[in-house]
């Protein structure tokens, strides 16, 4: 289906789509091309060995699925009962400038990439394509080939929005047989302080599309972020996602990656600590259940002396559901003084479920410290009859176990109104459990 | 009816006999203490009657208000009643003491017809109890057990056993670990919560804390039986001379402890 995606593309280029500035259109062109002779990853590839993307790959997605008129109200279970968040809403892959609400305050402008790349493409010519290269994986080369569409966030310095920023990305179930490429550029200069939040989400119906998506966000000097992002599409979708966050210094960068949809959904978070004393704390929680497959990548670099990174990722894995986590954390001869702690939990709640986990650190300093540490379990008995002897029956005690080693990364929501909802969504997922 | 009867108890863990015919009976408002060496099967005989799954009994009975406790899961015999509070409290991150407490509490409540209570009026519940270990409300947002000391997990079972109310409370080593304040919190609690219609079993290797929690039987456990049982002055002849002489000397064991039952 390679073939597929370049006849897209020509298509998209012939019909101005590609017509951008000039750099853009090279870019694209670089990137087709690319793609083409990588094709899809194989599960050769070591970044690809636990997560084949055969069904991915086999699929013939088509490139403009129709677009149907959503009303607010669509939109409300997802909104952390905060419509008066600002927002960007797109919805299969399409910019719905009804339903956003571009008015954040002063220093934060919100815009669709479309608008931005017609009207004063410069704004994005330093940050699209030089933080995720286009070579990165084959899917960040699709995405630079054809996205069509995506949020531009950009936050002035030492500005500090009140409400966090939400953009989310809706999948309806016209968006069946369709692949969607949003791309999205984040850029928060120095001193500012912002949370964001992406959604990917599906309303309605089991809808079967590719969402490829690519996130670049780049964080100045002393700037503060706080970047939760939600996946939740349907659960016969693909998701496969690539987000890269360069970290300028004494910058602090807070991430939380939730993952529950898709039939695969694969994930990969880089994060660039590029100058001194900067934070990178990375927190993920994954529960799949059934046939799901989903699949955290993640990578620290570790470029500069006196930084640290924090990473914990939990998942859980009902039925089938396979998992795969892999966390590289590169510290580099110059980077002395690095602390870098990362952890990953798995528990298993099915003799079916299978987690594939793999840290990776490779250290070139030597005045570092550096942990990493791997769990897979299944409910402690002890714990189990310890909630029993206090009545709480057996399966709501269960829940209960399941449910307390989600909330230990929950917790590290900021948002009180972000973590409730997830909280929920863990809760209703728990309740399909056995 | 006794409160429990405990019939020639035996049981094991996998291939092991641990109770090889322990006889108790217990009637409400007593306590009754139950001493003897590590090893002896103290232990085993409280995790047994609140139906520790390491645990199988093979042979006798325990009949707790005339049911079959065999027959019932664990978090049964909480609701009807039955309240273990454990050597090694279980941790539980993640979990906020006041989430677990009222949700342990709404079961007893549901497992007796009563509707559940919501988090506000389970708060002011909560106030007294908590005087009774003497904690103010900030201990209720830490996650259940995570991170506590020795003796603050065992006031947070003397907590839980305030709000459950139990009408059987076991007392697995309460005492272990615990400092001379924490001991003092944990056995002003215990006399705190006494009611003429509940009854205690409290299982310890020492002597002290009995000098604040007196009881009115104290049982000798060794090698999986009761080998004597007696007043509360047995308790310090046990301080004194220890439990080898009890080992020797297995005589009229049934004898007595019917006696004194």
């Amino acid at each position: 289906m390679i073939d597929s995606y370049v006849r897209q593309y020509q298509a998209f280029a012939g019909n101005g789509g590609g017509a951008g500035p000039p750099w853009l259109t090279s870019l694209r062109r670089a990137a087709i091309e690319g793609f083409q002779r990588s094709g899809f990853p194989s599960t050769r590839d070591e970044e690809w060995r636990f997560t084949s993307v055969a069904p991915i790959a086999r699929g013939d997605f088509s490139a403009s699925p129709a677009v149907p008129v959503l009303q607010l109200a669509d939109l409300d279970p997802y909104l952390f009962q905060h419509p008066d968040w600002p927002r960007l809403v797109f919805v299969n892959g399409r910019f719905d400038r009804s339903l956003s609400l571009g008015e954040v305050g002063p220093g934060v402008t919100l815009e669709a990439l479309s608008a931005v790349l017609a009207q004063r493409p410069t704004l994005v010519e330093p940050y699209f394509g030089r933080h995720v290269s286009p070579a990165a994986t084959p899917f960040t080369a699709l995405n630079t080939a054809l996205t069509r569409e995506g949020a531009v966030v950009r936050v002035a310095p030492d500005a500090a929005p009140e409400n966090p920023i939400h953009l989310l990305f809706v999948s309806t179930p016209e968006a069946d047989g369709a692949a969607i490429h949003p791309r999205t550029v984040v850029v928060v200069e120095a001193g500012a302080r912002v949370q964001l939040i992406e959604s990917y989400l599906s309303l309605g119906g089991r809808p079967r599309y590719l969402t490829n998506a690519v996130t670049e966000l780049a964080i100045g000097p002393g700037a503060w972020v706080e970047h939760s992002r939600i996946q939740r599409e349907s659960e016969a979708a693909f998701h496969v996602g690539f987000s890269q966050v360069s970290q300028d210094r004494e910058s602090h960068y807070r991430s939380f990656a939730f993952a529950m949809g898709g039939a695969l959904a694969r994930h990969d978070l880089h994060t660039r600590l590029g100058a001194p004393d900067t934070e990178a704390l990375l927190y993920g929680l994954y529960f799949g259940h059934q046939d799901q497959l989903i699949d955290n990548h993640t990578t620290i670099y570790h470029d500069q002396p006196n930084c640290r990174s924090w990473e914990v990722y939990k998942g859980i894995l009902d039925d089938r559901a396979h998992g795969v986590f892999n966390g590289k954390i590169f510290v580099k001869p110059e980077a002395q003084k690095t602390d870098a702690k990362q952890t990953n939990r798995a528990l298993l709640l099915s003799d079916s479920a299978r987690i594939d986990t793999k840290p990776q650190l490779e250290i070139f300093a030597d005045d570092v410290k550096c942990t990493h540490g791997a769990t897979v379990g299944q409910l402690d008995p002890l714990s189990s009859f310890y909630l029993r002897s206090r009545g709480i029956p057996k399966d709501a005690a269960e829940r209960l176990m399941v449910y307390a080693f989600a909330a230990e990364v929950l917790n590290e929501v900021a948002s009180e109104s972000v973590r409730v909802a997830l909280d929920q969504l863990v809760h209703e997922r728990l309740s399909m459990v056995r | 009816m006794p409160l429990l009867e405990v019939n020639d108890l035996r049981a094991t863990a996998g291939d092991k006999e641990i109770l090889k015919g322990i006889n108790l009976t217990v009637d409400v408002g007593e306590i009754h203490a139950i001493m003897g060496p590590n090893g002896s099967g103290k232990s085993t005989l409280a995790q047994v009657i609140a139906g520790h799954p390491a645990y199988q009994i093979s042979g006798g009975q325990i009949l707790y208000q005339g049911q079959d406790l065999a027959e019932m899961d664990p978090e049964e015999r909480a609701q009807a009643g039955v309240f273990l509070a454990f050597q090694y409290p279980v941790e539980i991150p993640g979990v906020t003491n006041a989430y677990f407490l009222r949700a342990a509490y709404n079961e007893l409540r549901k497992a007796r017809g009563l509707e559940e209570v919501d988090p506000i009026d389970f708060l002011d519940l909560l106030e007294d109890k908590l005087k009774v270990v003497e904690w103010g409300p900030e201990i209720m947002q830490r996650a259940v057990n995570a991170g506590f000391s020795g003796g603050e997990k065992k006031r947070n079972e003397i907590l839980q056993m305030a709000v459950l109310e139990p009408k059987l409370a076991l007392l697995d080593e309460t005492d272990s670990g615990l400092d001379i304040d924490a001991l003092r919190i944990v056995a002003t609690g215990v006399n705190a919560l006494r009611r003429p219609d509940n009854a205690y079993v409290v299982i310890t290797h020492y002597q002290r804390l009995l000098n604040h929690i007196i009881p009115d039987v104290v049982h000798v456990i060794s090698d999986g039986q009761i080998v004597k049982s007696g007043g509360k002055d047995l308790a310090l002849d046990l301080e004194a001379r220890g439990y080898e002489w009890l080992a020797k000397s297995d005589t009229d064991v049934a004898g007595t402890a019917a006696a004194t039952a």
